[in-house]
């Protein structure tokens, strides 16, 4: 049985990747995306310490909720909107199948 | 000018761990680094994070890998430039090279070793349309020499240590400090936040939340900052505003050497990490190859290796083998590194 979940990304320039994703990897997004080589930098390695993984959520449904950590990043962050959130914080799980994200702008 | 066997180029573990890899084999180095401390990333970014994958520390804190870096290179006498940024490289006639720094410190060697992590550390800038036009006539992104600042009344946006550190500073130093933050949670030490808020109490500082500095106004040298907030902007006169957002890593000048890059980092050969300009080497998470893992372990390895040829370079006659700490012990410098005028 696959225990793959179906995600989109949207790059910066606004093409769709959309990837079968393994939910039994310990995964998070930023890693997801930097494995198919999309521009996000994960600076800090995944430690809600820069926001050079700050993605839109797409699909309401799949938001979750920001960490502490994260929010206060994200307070700091350029581009911010309601929909932000950082890649890094968001493990891939079963319940993200259809998820869908675009990248946030790069900061300068 | 300062002249070495190596110039190290980043002074985080890989750097570090390089002087004495090349001490070892009687090399002397010179590390440059852009922020005015040794550690890179670690000391940057996540000093308090503990680390789990060095050999033989089942965990470590990054601030304290780096302190036993650097006791680990201290036999071999390091020299170090920090707080100024490695901006160009002349080749010589000799083959060697001079690297000269952002305030135009040069350094000469026969071999560079960039080991320049993500690159360096540059300031986050708002943006703001026109801040360009009042960099250092008023807007400053880094607190240095804060002695001229004393007294004056000004604005630090920010909700990390460095915005509330800087803000309880000049307050106590009886500036009247505006701190604008977008939000009410600081990211900052809790202490620094009670501190800050006590300082609000007694007058000496205003705490501006869910705001933002949006507009910069002044004809030449900035005179105010209007500040942003869901009800309403307010004008702050100010001479001074520190937007202290931290810092991101930027590949920078080295991106202009002539260097074969790709995504952004400089393509080796693993024989010796050597790019394509020989004498020149990059080593750690600055360099790429078939396989390559931006890990603190892998970028030990690379820094050993390269040192090797780098010794054939600096001692073309000389043949060196290979000996064990375990049986040699550590043989150290015993005098400071040599700063030798040269003139070329």
């Amino acid at each position: 049985m696959s225990l793959d979940i179906n995600i989109t990304v949207i790059d910066r320039e606004g093409t769709e990747h959309e990837f079968a994703v393994p939910t039994e990897m310990n995964l998070n997004l930023m890693e997801v995306c930097k494995g198919y080589d999309l521009p996000v930098a994960g600076i800090c390695g995944g430690m809600a310490m820069c926001a050079s993984c700050q993605v839109y959520i797409l699909t309401e449904e799949h938001f979750g909720e920001r960490n502490d950590d994260e929010q206060a990043m994200l307070d700091e962050a350029y581009h911010v909107e309601e929909n932000s959130r950082l890649g890094c914080q968001i493990p891939i799980t079963a319940e993200l199948n259809g998820l869908k994200v675009k990248i946030a702008p790069e900061e300068q | 000018m300062i002249k070495t066997d190596i110039i190290i180029i980043g002074a985080g573990p890989v750097g570090l761990f390089a002087v004495f890899e090349a001490g070892l084999m009687k090399l002397r180095c010179h590390l440059i680094d852009a922020i005015p401390q040794p550690g890179g990333q670690l000391s940057e970014i996540y000093p308090k994070k503990p680390i789990y994958d060095i050999p033989g520390y089942p965990s470590v804190l990054a601030g304290e890998l780096v302190d036993k870096l650097m006791d680990q290179a201290a036999p071999f006498k390091p020299g170090f430039t920090l707080g100024e940024r490695a901006d160009s490289i002349e080749k010589q006639d000799d083959g060697s090279f001079i690297v000269t720094t952002s305030k135009g410190t040069q350094h000469h060697a026969p071999v560079v070793m960039i080991a320049g992590g993500l690159g360096s550390f540059e300031p986050r800038k708002p943006l703001i349309s026109n801040i360009g036009d009042f960099e250092e006539k008023g807007v400053r992104y880094i607190v240095k020499d804060p002695d001229q600042f004393e007294g004056k009344d000004m604005v630090i946006s920010g909700g990390g240590d460095s915005a509330l550190d800087w803000a309880i500073y000049f307050a106590e130093k009886g500036s009247f400090v505006h701190l604008v933050h977008r939000s009410d949670r600081y990211r900052a030490h809790k202490d620094s936040v009670s501190r800050a808020q006590e300082l609000a109490a007694a007058g000496k500082m205003k705490l501006h939340t869910f705001a933002e500095v949006k507009e910069l106004n002044g004809d030449d040298d900035l005179t105010a900052v209007v500040i942003h907030t869901k009800e309403a902007n307010t004008t702050v006169d100010t001479e001074l505003w520190f937007p202290l957002f931290g810092l991101s890593p930027k590949l920078g000048p080295i991106g202009d050497w002539g260097l074969d890059i790709e995504k952004n980092a400089i393509v080796v050969d693993t024989f010796d990490y050597q790019t394509n300009r020989p004498g020149v080497f990059a080593i750690g998470d600055v360099n790429t190859y078939p396989g390559k893992l931006k890990l603190i372990l892998c970028g030990f390895h690379e820094a050993t290796l390269a040192v090797q040829t780098a010794y054939k370079i600096i001692n073309p006659d000389k043949k060196f083998t290979l000996k064990y700490t375990t049986v040699q012990g550590v043989q150290g410098f015993e005098d400071e590194q040599p700063k030798q005028t040269i003139t070329s």
